[in-house]
């Protein structure tokens, strides 16, 4: 059967697809049952803390664990001389997780314990002797550049970076084409803009857990709270010297991640721990460790040069960008010089991005990483063009706007995308047009992100009764379960309710990537979709052993195989659970699989309004307004949709807001906690309106497009537009707290 | 170490238990009881995802000592729904999709029952108000507030 020729894209009417049914995980959820990293325990278990420095930058002269180990009640330490040596690739995240020579930010880890209960954990960390030599250290991003500046690791920068450049510098990136000199010579406009951004952190509420174990034969288990079971396994298989086939690692619900968890942090140690103390090892991190110890991504330096027609046309544009990734090599920087110009069809165009190293935690991935604030700095100098031309921002940006076929600032022509819908739905929406009051300001910014497909394995049983179990690889951060059930049902023609899709562990799939890039929808429910093609393909061969008649005289529909062809209408339809309870006798139980590394994952643009008040008194900023206009492909379930929608804007309006790691002049982080470091809260915000346009992505078989990320893309610009205007004044920092907006307040005052 | 001796009430059903001095209640909850519907997000009463009610009351369980709870009546999400029979603000957060990864929910489902117990017809900034201290970093809260509003109104209906 010639199912993947089929032009469905744009005549396939959706039974399932499209509805909004109750996630399969929900019950479980709302009744306090679901089984999140920190609630798992087992026989024996000890509890795993682990000592962090409290300096930014010193050299670890020794550790003298010989205290804590004689504490009663101890059963394991371990540092970094418990780990062997690892493969290259490895070698950042092993001394990420536990210090080697030098210790490299404020709470990076410099030894473990496990003991019989946490109070004897805690008594034994303090018997730790750490003898540190304490070196200069270096937080800011364009300090860190500079040619005196202390450096964290010699002989690291790689043959991008120019001689007598800064040995923080790890990497320069270069994107663009065309004459960007040429292009500002014919400009009636040519603005250059500076921006900094400060570090945030994904903000998860789950702190990183993990319960390990281990015996003597090497055969390890690990529970975790992660975005990526397959990755965790395969890292700590290679940090600790294990086979990969002899560490079984299961997933747990996962309370939230937004990039943060497609690392390791504990779960090496814990199962180092695990492995000395011959026993099962639990680790929960406190919030004070996840924010000092894991996650945020990078603080910021940008300067913008564009040029603009008074028409609007962008002549050209230019972007240098300068991410800090922490104490290895890991800052976005990249994805930052690829996106920030996407929205655009830009004739001469060039983006350079470095890549910078500082006594900060190591970057993880967040949510897009890497364009927002990109995004937000030439979203911003198009607004202050628009502006000073007295254009129409939307119209502007209509007229620059990326279209099918445009050659990418970043290199490659986009196929079919949905920029220009999510910007005329804009144009239409009553948001656009309201009026506004005094000391307020409307913002507008376009974003986009890339999507991921990648490496992909999913199993369906066809069970005996008629129900079909699916089971994947990717653990579910908003909803995937759902969506999988969806498709799986949509494509074998079965109520959603005979469907039960799990999150396998890594015993029972191949290679699996992390749930990232906005890949899981789009990968696993292509890989979805195939298997139950394949399964399909199955039972109408059973249907037609059944009949005897051809194979290829049976076709599927609505649930059922029927002959076709001159066969047609001979034989009754016989049902998915009809062909299910007599399997055993036609050849066996049926199943589909498919494993794929998925290609074809769709961009995703999208256009966000937003109305802001500024408190000319205090700088303070309330946010009245929100609108998200954003390409979903095709929404499997829109209310899973909808909620990334919303919670990347609100995610972006904390960042552009609120949200800042701030170091102190001795280099330790001086807002570790939920209190200091304010994540929006329900008081804050308004109800964030959206917007689903869907242009089916011709790579997936029903037209979808990852949806995560390309929510938190447009939100810094957005608001920081409508800051902008609503106080009179260009803000070019982020976050837009109230201090740093009185003062430009005031600065432009007087 | 020595260790204290507790008797409360837990979800109606009487409950004896030893701890530490220095053992939060949601320590208790979570490590000696194996109730572990309430979350720790912060162990600074700043995320709310370990709220619970204590005689009535809402608190956050990191911020009070199991030796507390000496004498008290505790409920917890595990106490929320009936048997098989979800509260009304249990259903509607499943309808509206008021959840995503699902940490903060059993939290903010404990604050708004005790929101909806002293005020069944609240504003919309009311509820912001009132859950300002549970943080969800998933939702941006918009079909949070939906479905408290919603099961709000069911309830007074009912």
């Amino acid at each position: 059967m010639a199912l993947d020729d089929k032009p469905e894209l744009e005549v396939r009417v959706f039974k399932i697809v499209g509805s909004r049914p109750i996630r399969p995980d929900g019950i479980d959820k709302v009744t306090g049952r679901a089984r999140f990293g920190a609630d798992m325990s087992a026989p024996g278990m000890l509890v795993g803390l682990v000592l962090r420095s409290p300096h930014a930058h010193a050299r670890i002269r020794g550790i003298d664990t010989a205290k804590a180990e004689a504490l009663p009640g101890v059963k394991a330490v371990v540092t970094s001389a418990d780990f062997g040596e690892v493969s290259d690739d490895l070698r950042d995240i092993l001394h990420n997780v536990m210090a080697h020579d030098k210790a490299l930010y404020d709470g990076h880890a410099v030894a473990a314990v496990a003991a019989s209960s946490a109070s004897v954990a805690k008594r034994a960390l303090a018997l730790i002797e750490v003898d540190y030599e304490v070196l200069p250290h270096v937080t800011d991003v364009d300090e860190a550049m500079k040619l005196d500046a202390p450096v964290l690791h010699e002989g690291r920068s790689d043959e991008t970076v120019p001689a007598g450049m800064s040995a923080n510098i790890m990497h320069r990136f270069e994107y663009g084409h065309g004459d960007v000199e040429a292009g500002f010579a014919a400009a009636d406009e040519v603005l250059e803009r500076s921006f900094k951004t400060a570090a945030t952190h994904q903000g998860y509420i789950e702190p990183h857990a993990c319960l390990a174990s281990m015996g003597p034969d090497g055969q390890a288990d690990l529970w975790c709270c992660t975005q990526g079971h397959y990755m965790v396994r395969n890292t700590c298989a290679g940090l600790l010297g294990l086979d990969a086939s002899q560490l079984k690692v299961t997933a747990s619900e996962i309370g939230g991640g937004f990039g943060g968890k497609t690392t390791v942090f504990l779960e090496p140690v814990a199962l180092a721990l695990a492995r000395k103390a011959g026993r099962p090892v639990k680790m929960v991190m406190s919030r004070d460790e996840v924010f000092r110890a894991t996650g945020p991504t990078s603080s910021t330096s940008i300067d913008i040069k564009i040029g603009m027609k008074r028409d609007g046309t962008i002549t050209a544009g230019w972007a240098d960008l300068r991410y800090q990734g922490g104490a290895f090599q890991s800052s976005p920087v990249q994805f930052g010089a690829m996106a920030c110009f996407a929205a655009y069809d830009l004739a001469n165009v060039q983006a350079i991005g470095w890549d910078v190293v500082a006594n900060r935690p190591k970057a993880a991935a967040y949510r897009a990483p890497g364009a927002p604030m990109g995004t937000y700095a030439v979203e911003s100098v198009v607004d202050e063009l628009c502006e000073k031309l007295g254009l129409d921002r939307l119209e502007v940006r209509l007229k620059n706007a990326s279209r099918d076929g445009t050659k990418a600032a970043y290199g490659p022509r986009f196929g079919r995308i949905g920029l220009t819908a999510t910007l005329e739905a804009a144009k239409a929406h009553p948001h656009y047009t309201a009026p506004l009051g005094p000391n307020q300001g409307r913002g507008v910014a376009c974003g986009f992100w890339f999507n991921f497909g990648g490496d992909t394995c999913v199993s369906m049983s066809i069970n005996n009764d008629g129900t079909v179990s699916l089971s994947e690889g990717n653990p579910d951060i908003g909803g995937s379960r759902a969506a999988m059930t969806m498709m799986a049902a949509e494509e074998l023609g079965i109520p959603y309710e005979r469907v039960r899709t799990t999150i396998a562990d890594t015993s029972a799939l191949g290679q699996n990537e992390v749930t990232d890039g906005s890949r899981v929808t789009f990968a696993v429910g292509l890989a979805t979709i195939k298997a139950a093609r394949e399964a399909i393909t199955i039972m109408c061969g059973r249907a037609a052993k059944i009949w005897g008649i051809d194979e290829d005289a049976v076709f599927w529909e609505d649930g059922h195989a029927k002959p076709a062809g001159p066969n047609a209408g001979k034989f009754p339809p016989m049902s998915l659970a009809e062909i299910a309870a007599v399997a055993s006798n036609t050849g066996g139980p049926i199943a589909g699989h498919h494993e794929v590394n998925a290609e074809g994952a769709g961009v995703s643009f999208a256009t966000h309004l937003v109305d802001a008040e500024v408190d000319p008194e205090t700088g303070a900023v309330k946010i009245l307004r929100y609108t998200v206009f954003q390409d979903a492909g095709k929404a499997v379930h829109p209310a899973y949709v909808e909620g990334q929608f919303q919670g990347g804007a609100v995610q972006g309006i904390g960042w552009a807001l609120n949200e800042e790691y701030i170091y102190g002049p001795d280099g330790r982080l001086q807002n570790p906690g939920f209190l200091d470091y304010r994540i929006p809260v329900a008081s804050d915000l308004p109800m964030i309106d959206t917007v689903i346009i869907e242009v089916p992505n011709p790579g997936h078989p029903y037209g979808v497009r990852g949806v995560g990320e390309t929510s938190i893309v447009p939100p810094l610009a957005a608001v920081a537009n409508a800051v902008s205007a609503a106080a009179g004044v260009r803000l070019t920092e982020l976050p837009m707290s109230p201090p740093k907006v009185l003062e430009a307040i005031d600065a432009a005052g007087d | 170490m020595t260790q204290i001796h507790v008797s409360t009430k837990i979800n109606g059903d009487a409950v004896e238990f030893l701890c530490e001095a220095q053992e939060t209640l949601l320590d208790v909850l979570r490590d000696r009881l194996d109730l572990t519907g309430a979350k720790e997000g912060c162990s600074t009463g700043d995320c709310g995802a370990c709220s619970v009610t204590v005689d009535g009351r809402l608190v956050c369980s990191c911020l009070m000592l199991g030796a507390e709870a000496e004498g008290r009546e505790i409920a917890t999400i595990e106490g929320m729904a009936a048997g098989e029979v979800l509260h009304p603000l249990q259903q509607k957060f499943l309808e509206h999709a008021a959840l995503q990864c699902g940490i903060c929910t059993p939290g903010i489902l404990v604050a708004a029952e005790a929101l909806l117990e002293k005020n069944p017809d609240p504003t919309e900034t009311e509820v912001r108000y009132w859950l300002a201290g549970n943080l969800c970093r998933c939702t941006g809260y918009d079909k949070i507030v939906r479905a408290v509003m919603d099961a709000a109104e069911q309830m007074r209906g009912a």
